[in-house]
């Protein structure tokens, strides 16, 4: 067996460590949206000559000017959309994709978009987000007959969500990362699967609850977690193959998709031990302290 | 029969055999000669017609691909903005695409993109809709005002039974009821008659308004206008104090659910006018959807050899039933016609990977049970049985939050719309697939193909 329950400052030093940067960027730098939530330029345009979606992205892109999408409407024919653009970068941009592949660019319509993925939509996903993780705090507190193993579900649950946003905060003011929506599906794929592996851990001292009761708690919280620190392992890797594959060869449209989800099973995988557990054991801890049992025995006898 | 599993064993080689052949690529080319034969043929996946109680069911299983991959339809809409002072058109616009993004949802096109356009003092709305069949219909339904108006005749002619008087917009006024008050709108048929009529339930303070009209108007004819045209002018028989209420007319059933759906959207703030509408190609390569399937491939092998290292014969087993989650899963996804964009693509390949995790929590009691000396047969049987709590447990939690993501009663204080749903869709199918494959078809692999000496 080894003894997690001894090193729990160690634990909850490296999750603060990380979630006290992030959530400096959080406040300090924010987020840095990409067109799907501000909203920007569309551009469309005819050429006389037909080129490839990605060669006027590669074109774009050779230029530095930061083109979301490109999408042909039939031949010789092209819509572009990007950020809110002034009308110079616009001509910048037409006189560099005619320089490079030698085609007569006419701008058809230029007009500002609003965003694919509205406040309202936002508002909405938030709300069921929270809706999601009120109905796990009460199903884990149900199926575990223990409000505290909903709680510490639900904690480790946050500190997973809070890790993918503020590394993406992070990311966006160091390398210019975007949070666009496939960052809100990474996001919701991490409230998940947190959740999943928190339980299999749980189900363990759960188990050991009703074959031990003379044990203490800390014992037994050691034992589940010396047993299934395997199985978190195994889990994890296969996992971790997976989604290393696709961001080393996936290609560029999802290679910070594939980050987020990266980031968000890892810290998955971690919280379950080393978070939910801990949570746990320090609620049991306060349960028996000293301290709060005379307050407990006085308001007893105030009720007689 | 589901107690011998040899018999389960047939059952899921039936069910593999017939999800290879859904799963069949769509216009892939095969030649090669074996043989002395030459085989120079275009494969497609089957089309299922059935003819059940008179319904003709014809079904194609072809993958239907987002926007990204596939490219779609793509269609401007005017907004008439006469009417509209200038500081609110704006405003105007953004609740116009809240409306048609409502819409264009209900009518079940997964993953579509809608957003407003503005240049100088032309206002649009921007809908793009991945590989509709039917655009005419798409755009009909879409571009509709749907204003359901309740009005009373001006100069109350005596109603009977065999004399109605044909309303129209001058012989009546409004009762101050519209679709504003509704709270919720059905396709019905009809309890007597049995033809498809709308049925429409009033919000509280709507109840109370149509109470009170119903109220002053027994024995008189109360008509529905829908989009300034009257629909219906029935004669109100008793007062209707519950606030549920039918609208009927000569509607055929698709009629009645196109307004059934007009009328849970809401209705349009300003008129549109459908200005242009093109087809356009996927925004992604082929050469990106190509690199991602490549990758993925390479992850799936690494997860296949890394359970065959880990678990040896058992890892096999589980490599079996991973490959029955994907064909399976691909299946449904064809069957249902969810949409597949590439996020789609990555996030089932990583649910590949996650489906895995039951095996592994079984196959790891195995090994504690057989290290307590147990038999292996009987530690197997154990080892199932005693990480199904776990496994039940976890995916409860997926499944709640997949439902509350999905949104399946279109509640208002819910997402409704395209990318969440779309999500929520490929997860709920994901963890209820791979409840089956891990836990059902790889028990009967063990139980049949799997020996160990004692």
């Amino acid at each position: 067996m080894i003894r997690f329950s001894k090193y729990i400052w160690v634990y909850f030093l490296l999750s603060g460590l990380v979630l006290v940067s992030g959530v400096f960027s959080l406040i300090r730098w924010g987020f840095r949206p990409s067109v799907d939530f501000s909203g920007g330029t569309l551009i469309e345009f005819t050429t006389n000559r037909d080129l490839s979606a990605d060669t006027v992205k590669q074109t774009a892109a050779a230029l530095k000017m930061d083109v979301a999408s490109v999408q042909r409407a039939g031949n010789e024919h092209y819509i572009l959309r990007m950020k809110p653009t002034t009308s110079q970068t616009i001509s910048q941009l037409v006189s560099g994709i005619q320089s490079v592949n030698s085609v007569k660019v006419t701008i058809q319509s230029n007009q500002t978009v609003g965003p694919v993925l509205g406040r309202e939509l936002l508002q909405k996903a938030t709300f069921a987000a929270l809706l999601a993780i009120t109905a796990i705090l009460l199903y884990v507190a149900w199926a575990f007959k223990n409000i505290k193993f909903g709680v510490a579900a639900v904690v480790a649950l946050l500190h997973d969500l809070l890790v993918v946003l503020g590394s993406f905060s992070l990311f966006g003011h160091f390398l210019g990362v975007e949070v666009d929506t496939l960052f809100v599906t990474a996001f919701l794929t991490t409230m998940s699967f947190s959740v999943h592996d928190t339980i299999v851990v749980f189900d363990r001292i759960r188990e050991y609850l009703k074959r031990d009761r003379s044990r203490p708690f800390e014992e037994l919280c050691d034992l589940a977690l010396t047993e299934t620190i395997n199985r978190s392992m195994t889990n994890s890797f296969t996992i971790i193959f997976m989604l290393t594959a696709l961001a080393l060869m996936g290609g560029d449209t999802t290679k910070w998709f594939i980050i987020a989800l990266l980031i968000g099973t890892v810290s998955g995988t971690y919280s379950s031990p080393f978070i939910a557990t801990p949570v746990l054991l320090l609620w049991d801890r306060w349960e028996r302290s000293p301290r709060r049992r005379p307050a407990e025995v006085a308001g007893g006898k105030r009720s007689i | 029969m589901f107690k011998n599993s040899r018999r389960v064993f047939i059952l899921l080689w039936l069910l593999t055999l017939a999800l290879i052949f859904i799963d069949l690529p769509e216009n892939y080319h095969v030649k090669f000669s074996a043989f002395g034969h030459k085989v120079d043929r275009v494969i497609n996946p089957p089309t299922l017609r059935l003819n059940v109680f008179g319904f003709n069911i014809q079904k194609t299983f072809k993958t239907s691909l987002g926007l990204d991959l596939a490219g779609g339809s793509d269609i401007s809409l005017q907004a008439d903005m006469k009417d509209i002072k200038p500081a609110d058109r704006l405003s105007a616009l953004e609740s116009a695409k809240e409306v048609i993004d409502r819409r264009v949802n209900f009518f079940g096109v997964s993953e579509p993109i809608v957003q407003t356009a503005v240049e100088n003092n032309s206002y649009r709305i921007i809908v793009e809709l991945p590989g509709v069949s039917n655009v005419d219909e798409a755009i009909a339904l879409i571009g509709q005002t749907a204003l359901l108006d309740f009005r009373e005749f001006t100069s109350a002619p005596q109603a009977t039974a065999a004399a109605y008087t044909i309303p129209s917009l001058t012989n009546t006024k409004s009762v101050g009821i519209t679709g504003k008050d509704l709270s919720r709108a059905t396709m019905e048929y009809g309890q007597q008659t049995g033809t498809p009529e709308v049925a429409i339930e009033f919000t509280g303070e709507g109840q109370k308004k149509f109470g009170d009209v119903t109220t002053r108007l027994v024995g008189k004819q109360l008509a529905i206008f829908l989009d300034d045209i009257p629909v219906t002018a029935p004669v109100v028989q008793t007062p209707i104090t519950d606030g549920k209420a039918v609208i009927t007319g000569n509607f055929t059933k698709d009629a009645a659910s196109a307004l059934a759906l007009q009328l849970n959207a809401g209705a349009l703030p300003v008129p549109v006018s459908v200005v242009e509408q093109r087809t356009v190609e996927a925004t992604l390569g082929a050469e990106s959807v190509a690199k991602s399937i490549r990758a993925g491939a390479v992850g799936l092998t690494l997860v296949a050899l890394f359970m065959i290292l880990q678990y040896g014969r058992l890892g096999l087993i589980a490599d079996a039933a991973l490959l029955l989650y994907g064909l399976l899963s691909f299946g449904v996804f064809r069957l249902l016609g969810i949409t597949l964009t590439l996020p789609g693509i990555a996030g089932f390949i990583l649910s590949i990977g996650m489906a895995v995790d039951s095996n592994i929590l079984i196959f790891e009691r195995y090994k504690e049970e057989r290290w307590n000396g147990k038999p292996w047969h009987i530690a197997i049987e154990q080892a199932f049985g005693k990480a199904w709590d776990s496994i039940r447990d976890a995916n409860v939690t997926t499944i709640i939050t997949s439902l509350i993501l999905y949104n399946p009663g279109n509640w208002a204080l819910l997402p409704s719309s395209g990318l969440v749903r779309g999500f929520a869709a490929t997860l709920l199918i994901g963890v209820v697939m791979s409840l089956f494959t891990g836990i059902v078809a790889s028990r009967t692999y063990i139980r049949v193909l799997y020996k160990e000496k004692e």
